[in-house]
């Protein structure tokens, strides 16, 4: 009999009911909900005459329609976004859920409000409306993205339907070499492990360099699981975790703090567990890097240049030409002569404190090249707040980006934040997709640092030129 | 739930991989408070010009293809986000199937929900299939879910792995929800024994 993963554990801890074939009653601890995913849910409850059943465990916070201009609270112009955010609000009210709406400073991105206000804690289930709920793997909770239906079904039961996936193994051993960050090793893994690589699988990111990440580098990587088609991503919790939990406001105290800790302590994946698949990368391997095409999985290091279409086999050759006609790029071009024509740094992928001090690093006492548009999206208004007082909000300003209100903004342009057709964006958001940020615009994925060295040249761009003397790897 | 038993009926090709759900049905479509009515929609950037009129070339748009009621797509259909407004267009324009070597794993789930059968094949089955596919309207293909068995067009049929769960749940048209509240009794109790085990959740 082999040990267990630390997500066997974490299922084995929640389990209400298993039947004959395997098929699981899963008991769910937190479940987020927001604005777009969630009207058609209530409804459904409402028509049947259904409650929620544990509205203390339920977390709502508008944040895919919501206008990030200073003048918001004059509220929302589109009536459709508008009506969505005002069915969000009843409902809220109506069903007695924890609530943030769009005038509280807290308000934010779903995935930078939970962990920030200590609602996701290691060794939980955490399930909202959305695919990058994987982020909150970051603290060792089994996290991830359900359909509307399913978002009923755990409103009104807190469980869910559930059958078990199968456990990969993301090793990333060794050091990062300056100017690589948590989303380069997580593009890096979709590049190598393809959209489909995890499909079926709960990732377990692990190795060194994975344990040197804050925890929200952390979020970083395991945001993105679901772009390399894995159900959930993990990280194992440490001190880091512990520490960063410690005091959130809805986080344990005292006692139960240390009760807790005592059964977070035991949340790792044994010596000797079996795992269905693994990938190791040497983290010394990994470049900054970018996205050329319309598929997470189509990375490459920024000092490459764009790959011909004959260079793929069987279906993502003609999804590789495709791409090429979209993005409007030649094979062979180099990468950093890839001009480009909006920034934005946002989104629940990169738009946390850290990512919004490593983009001011690199913009400091530098412009925005003349003719673009860039904008900074903070994560939420706690993150926009200690961005200001740390003075990073000033460098932001003084380099001409918009400095912007808490949402989900352009990383998938459900408010006015949009693309117009041919226009081309640096993002620190998670998908490239045709049409994502706007019908004809084109997405290249990378790091904070990367867009912000971009903003200033006004092409993609390396961001190791930007930096003083090599640092030490 | 309605029923999902046995379906003959027109299958389209879509050989693109990665088709994810911004495709199936843009953002813009994400705004309402209902389920039903995204059918015109559905595929919206591929299927319709910038005039808004629509693009011949996209094969939902082809005489032969506008009554489909099953997709043969390339890899890893319905990757991306979890919106399931993209299973709400498909079944709204009148799909019921959807044939893949693969499918996103959030994507796969919302189908069972919505009466609809996403069906696995092994890529060569996938390739008969799609050539099946391409032969147009008087080519129907047969999808039995009590058998696990699609038939091509020729009679050439291919089996297919279902979870039982899921097939007993499509057969009977079963509403999941009011299956689990039956399990009251359970949750309670779990709810009881975690309070004690892990009170700070």
């Amino acid at each position: 009999m082999s040990g267990k993963t630390l997500y066997d554990k974490i299922w084995d801890a929640h389990v209400v009911q298993q039947d004959a074939d395997g098929t699981c009653l899963l008991y769910i601890d937190r479940h987020l909900v927001h604005e777009v995913t969630s009207p058609q849910a209530f409804e459904g409850l409402r028509m049947t005459g259904r409650k929620v059943r544990a509205p203390e465990r339920t977390i709502a916070v508008p944040d895919h329609n919501v206008p990030t201009t200073l003048d918001r609270e004059n509220g929302i112009e589109n009536e459709e976004s508008r009506i969505q955010v005002e069915a969000l609000d009843k409902n809220a009210r109506d069903f007695g859920v924890n609530y943030y709406p769009v005038s509280d400073v807290r308000q934010g991105i779903v995935h930078i409000v939970g962990p920030e206000q200590g609602w996701t804690l290691p060794g939980m289930t955490v399930v909202c409306g959305d695919s990058h709920t994987a982020t909150h793997g970051a603290f060792g909770a089994l996290a991830h993205g359900i359909g509307t239906s399913e978002v009923e079904h755990v409103l009104a039961t807190q469980t869910l339907i559930q059958s078990k996936s199968k456990n990969m193994k993301v090793e990333i051993t060794g050091r990062l070499a300056p100017g690589v960050t948590a989303k380069d090793i997580t593009l890096s893994v979709i590049g190598q492990t393809g959209t489909g690589g995890g499909t079926g699988y709960v990732i377990e990111y692990c190795g060194e360099a994975i344990r040197s990440l804050s925890m929200e580098g952390r979020m970083t990587v395991c945001n993105m699981a679901i772009e390399g088609g894995a159900r959930a991503g993990l990280i194992a919790p440490d001190e880091t975790t512990f520490e960063y939990v410690k005091g959130r406001p809805h986080a344990p105290k005292g006692a139960q703090f240390e009760a807790a800790l005592a059964w977070w302590k035991t949340l790792y994946s044994d010596d000797d567990a079996h795992w269905d698949k693994v990938v190791t990368i040497k983290g010394e391997d990994i470049a900054p890097v970018v996205t050329w095409g319309t598929s997470p999985e189509d990375v490459l290091a920024i000092t490459d240049v764009v790959p011909a279409p004959e260079s793929f086999t069987g279906g993502k050759v003609e999804a590789a030409k495709r791409a090429l006609q979209y993005m409007g790029l030649e094979a062979g071009q180099k990468l950093t002569d890839i001009k480009i024509d909006t920034v934005f740094i946002g989104s629940c992928t990169n738009g946390r404190i850290e990512d919004l001090r490593a983009a001011a690093e690199i913009l400091k006492g530098k412009k925005v090249k003349d003719g673009m548009r860039a904008m900074v999206v903070p994560g939420s208004g706690l993150v926009r707040a200690q961005a200001e007082e740390e003075g990073l909000a000033q460098v932001f300003i003084d380099a001409g980006f918009e400095w912007r209100l808490a949402g989900c903004s352009m990383c998938l342009a459900m408010n006015p934040d949009q693309l117009a057709p041919g226009e081309r964006c640096a993002a620190t958001s998670n998908r490239n997709f045709e049409g994502r940020q706007g019908k004809g615009g084109r997405t290249h994925l990378m790091s904070p640092a990367m867009a912000a060295a971009a903003a200033v040249t006004g092409h993609l761009t390396d961001v190791r030129d930007f930096m003083a003397a090599p640092a030490e790897a | 739930m309605e029923k999902f038993e046995k379906l003959t009926g027109i299958a389209a090709p879509m050989p693109l991989v990665n088709i994810d759900t911004d495709m199936i049905i843009p953002k813009q479509f994400l705004k309402t408070i209902k389920r039903s009515g995204l059918g015109v929609h559905a595929f919206d950037e591929m299927r319709y010009l910038d005039d808004g009129s629509e693009n011949p070339e996209f094969v939902l748009n082809q005489p032969a293809y506008r009554e489909a009621s099953v997709i043969v797509a390339g890899d890893n259909f319905g990757c991306g986000s979890s919106r399931e407004h993209a299973p709400w267009a498909l079944a709204d324009f009148g799909i019921k199937v959807v044939i893949s070597t693969s499918f996103a794993d959030i994507f796969y789930n919302n189908c069972f929900k919505n009466g609809m059968l996403p069906i696995v094949m092994p890529q060569e089955a996938v390739d008969v299939l799609m050539k099946d596919a391409e032969k147009g309207a008087n080519a129907r293909m047969t999808v039995d879910l009590e058998s696990q068995v699609v038939t091509t067009s020729d009679g050439e049929a291919f089996a297919f792995e279902i979870d039982p769960f899921r097939k007993h749940c499509l057969l009977e048209g079963l509403d999941d929800i009011g299956l689990t509240m039956e399990k009251a009794g359970a949750i309670d109790s779990f709810e009881a024994q975690a309070a004690q085990s892990r009170p700070w959740v």
